[in-house]
């Protein structure tokens, strides 16, 4: 019964997204205040629907309703309940319905909290949002249901894949799509603004938190992900390139793209066109992740659907999306250009100078992600693109951007006076310089890259200290007066400072985790041990034991410096029976200096031989998560800053307003 | 500054960026692509020694053998087979009869040093390129045939 409803829910909220994209698209059209109204009335529904239908496909996993196909391919009654819960969208189908559930909720969102919104733009913006639901609606209902029934029902499920049953994981897919989907609203804007014809700063000033709550989390998930692999795979990497990271990699990009050049839309009027078809590529590469992960195109363990009817039927949405903004894109587009003036070396150039690299950078990506499918195409020879090729690539691109990140927050807009800029930040770069000899030493050298990375890194980091303490004029005012400007500080600057700084954490994270990491694999009986990074870890024993859903073997390692045992390490290789499938848990010590990973390896042969021990140490990956979590804090703090700024300017435009 | 000018120098910008990101791209592509080939296939025409390769096949039964962490598999497509080196722990799913795919180097000996092996997750999983080299060698069989091994 429930699953039914779930269904019927389904094609009602069909429906009223049908009747959303039409409506207040006619009612803007025609000035018809009545009609353009509709689409937030309509956004409710549509939400309230697809929340039932999500609900009613949790509830069909909590209670193991081995009726429903989507449960008994992807649970089990045994499972643990965050893993019941977290199946209903570790899936194709579930997925889906949580992607336009999102949808509907940031049309809703507008619905909410658009009342200081161009009546008109509300209607289109809300139209167009129903639109790309209607899409994805029409996908689910004809190839992806998630509440097809089995009969008759077999005893039990096949369960999650038991990678997948992770904590962390739980949490990934939501706020990949919280952050995917979140390109969706701004996509929805940018179309609106181009039916319009028009763009002012109060529209940058609704596009730049939305782009924020998708940037954050896609950026938190992403970090998510990587982390998970990290921990979970047993290889002690945490980003291999993968075609499936990538597409989720390129949104986050163009979004970081667009959230710089947005706010010269609401400070300077400028790069309007720009801004706008950055909004649309932002989430033409969101659709181009769906469309890659959910088609089985590139092959990965991500691809769980490989389905010929759903991948056209992607291509087509993903043309009709796609191609048709960038069609009303050149049509309109013109319309938007001009805006206000500026200088060679100016905050506006430097943002203007950061948008290129990193849609260049982004470009490096897309190529090395596509390229192996075109080659397949063209001449039949399967290849494969690797980390050597974004090494080369991408990463070259970065040096510059983060030169440039740390320079960039000391420009003024329209004009700036590049000596006064440097003999502001030349201690900071000084600075970075020492510490990356610093590093080379105590670190017994390396590559010149790593070491120059290592100093962009301390450069990140003290280059947003410096502007920070410019801003509150520290020692250079009395020191409470210094600590009355720092509470009261925008939030947009702590966001910005955060975000800088986070990089830069997570950049130095990456570079020592990366360049210095060891490995030692051996085997090992009872009682043996092997040296790693200063520590001896003595095999003790191995113990068999039984989990809720699986069996396992734990070596239990002790970890000695100076023949004191400092920690006990516990690496597990385990079996899940129902999906007959094993496993590898790493045992991982964390420290601010480096991590130290354990994975135990195969055993069948053990008794005769001992175990296989890999053992890494892994310098300073700790900070990738650190960093990564500032810049999210960073990116929280700004969503929610007010907009004093604008005040004095626009304040009259700030009320509601009839429409056009 | 002149609008013109600032145009120019606009244009300037972007041709640099991307220019410089093209040339990347184009330079990489050629020293760090690692093309895909079956048994039957390497043999036919060898890469060179320094050329970055992946080889898929299934695990040809009985040919495992392990010393320490050193293992030696022969990886095959039923017409050839081809002998791989590995040093390290294998995947969690590396089973004989199975689907692999390794990456490494051909040395001229004709033996195949990976320093990678992928086995990937799910007991019905052949990665594609070596279902699609099954199905041209005529050895493809439906999934789920080997499923019942146990590790």
């Amino acid at each position: 019964m429930i699953p039914e409803l779930g269904h019927y829910a389904l094609v009602l909220a069909l429906l009223v997204a049908l009747a959303q994209s039409i409506i207040p698209l006619y009612g803007a059209h025609r000035g018809a205040g009545r009609l353009m109204a509709f689409g937030e009335h309509a956004a409710y529904i549509q939400f309230l629907l697809l929340a039932l239908a999500f609900l009613a496909l949790v509830q069909s996993y909590l209670v193991s309703d081995f009726t429903v196909l989507n449960v008994v391919q992807n649970s089990h009654s045994l499972k643990p309940l965050l893993y019941k819960i977290s199946g209903a969208w570790g899936n194709h189908e579930g997925s889906l319905l949580l992607w336009v559930l999102m949808l509907a909720l940031f049309g809703g969102l507008v619905a909410l909290f658009g009342g200081n919104l161009p009546a008109s733009l509300r209607a289109r913006v809300l139209a167009i949002q129903a639109l790309i639901a209607v899409g994805f609606l029409i996908f689910m209902l004809a190839t992806s249901n998630p509440f097809v029934r089995v009969i008759p029902p077999p005893l039990d499920g096949r369960d999650l894949n038991p990678l997948l049953q992770d904590p962390g994981l739980a949490f990934h897919p939501p706020l990949l799509y919280l952050g995917y989907v979140g390109f969706s609203l701004v996509f929805s804007f940018a179309v609106a603004a181009l039916i319009e014809g028009r763009i002012d700063p109060a529209w940058a000033r609704w596009v730049r938190p939305w782009t924020l709550v998708a940037w954050t989390a896609l950026g938190a998930g992403i970090a998510l992900g990587a982390r998970w692999a990290y921990y979970e795979l047993g290889w002690g990497g945490w980003w291999f390139w993968d075609p499936v990271e990538n597409v989720s990699f390129m949104p986050w990009i163009a979004g970081t793209a667009l959230l710089h050049c947005v706010s010269v839309v609401e400070k300077r009027e400028a790069f309007r066109a720009w801004t706008v078809l950055l909004a649309i590529l932002a989430f033409s590469m969101s659709l181009l992740g769906t469309f890659i992960v959910r088609s089985g195109l590139l092959t990965s363990v991500h691809a769980f659907a490989v389905d010929p009817e759903r991948g056209v039927f992607i291509l087509v949405l993903l043309f009709i999306a796609i191609g048709g903004s960038l069609a009303l894109y050149a049509w309109r587009a013109p319309k938007l250009s001009g805006g206000g003036s500026f200088q060679t070396i100016s905050r506006e150039s430097g943002l203007l100078l950061n948008n290129l690299l990193l849609s260049a950078a982004c470009g490096t990506v897309l190529v090395g992600t596509l390229y192996p499918l075109f080659m397949e195409l063209i001449s039949g020879d399967v290849v494969s693109v690797g980390p050597p090729f974004y090494n080369q690539t991408f990463v070259p691109l970065m040096i510059p951007l983060v030169i440039l990140m740390g320079i960039g927050p000391f420009l003024p807009w329209k004009k700036a006076d590049l000596g006064k800029v440097f003999s502001r930040i030349l201690g900071a770069a000084l600075a970075s310089v020492a510490i990356a000899a610093l590093a080379a030493i105590l670190l017994g050298g390396g590559p010149v890259m790593a070491v120059l990375f290592l100093g962009f890194a301390a450069w990140l980091v003290l280059s947003s200290l410096v502007e920070l303490a410019d801003r509150i004029r520290l020692f250079r005012a009395p020191l409470r007066d210094s600590l009355a400007r720092l509470t009261g500080l925008p939030r947009r600057q702590w966001g910005m400072t955060l975000a800088h700084a986070g990089l830069g954490i997570a950049i130095a994270g990456m570079t020592g985790s990366t360049v210095w990491k060891q490995e030692q694999i051996e085997t090992l009986q009872p009682g043996q041990s092997l040296e790693i990074a200063g520590y001896e870890l003595v095999l003790e024993r191995v113990d068999h034991i039984t989990g809720p859903n699986y069996q396992s073997e734990q070596a239990v390692i002790t970890v000695m410096v100076d023949d004191n045992p400092i920690a006990v390490l516990l690496p597990e290789r385990r079996f899940y029976p129902v999906q007959r499938m094993p496993t590898t848990e790493a045992a991982i010590r964390i420290t601010a200096g480096g991590d130290l990973y354990a994975v135990l390896g195969e055993t069948d042969q053990a008794l005769s031989e001992g175990y296989l021990l890999r053992v890494y140490f892994e310098p300073l990956v700790i900070w990738i998560w650190v960093g990564t979590l500032v810049m999210s804090i960073g990116g929280i703090i700004s969503i929610a800053a007010r907009q004093p700024v604008t005040k004095a300017k626009t304040k009259p435009k700030a009320e509601p307003q009839p429409a056009e | 500054m002149k609008p013109k000018r600032k145009r120019l120098y606009i244009v300037l910008s972007a041709l640099l960026c991307f220019g410089g990101a093209t040339a990347l791209v184009l330079a990489a592509l050629d020293d760090s692509l690692a093309f895909f080939y079956a048994p039957a296939q390497i043999i036919a025409e060898p890469p060179g020694p320094q050329q970055a390769v992946r080889l898929g096949g299934l695990v040809e039964m009985g040919s495992v053998e392990r010393k320490g962490q050193d293992v030696r598999f022969q990886i095959t497509d039923q017409i050839e087979s081809i002998p791989v080196a590995y040093s390290g722990i294998l995947p969690d799913l590396f089973r004989e009869g199975q689907g692999v795919v390794v990456e490494g180097k051909l040395s001229p000996s004709g033996l195949f040093e990976a320093h990678t092996v992928l086995a990937k997750h799910d007991e019905n999983y052949m990665p594609a390129e070596v279902a699609e080299a099954l199905k041209a060698s005529g050895e493809w069989r439906p999934e789920g045939d080997e499923a019942g091994a146990k590790p």
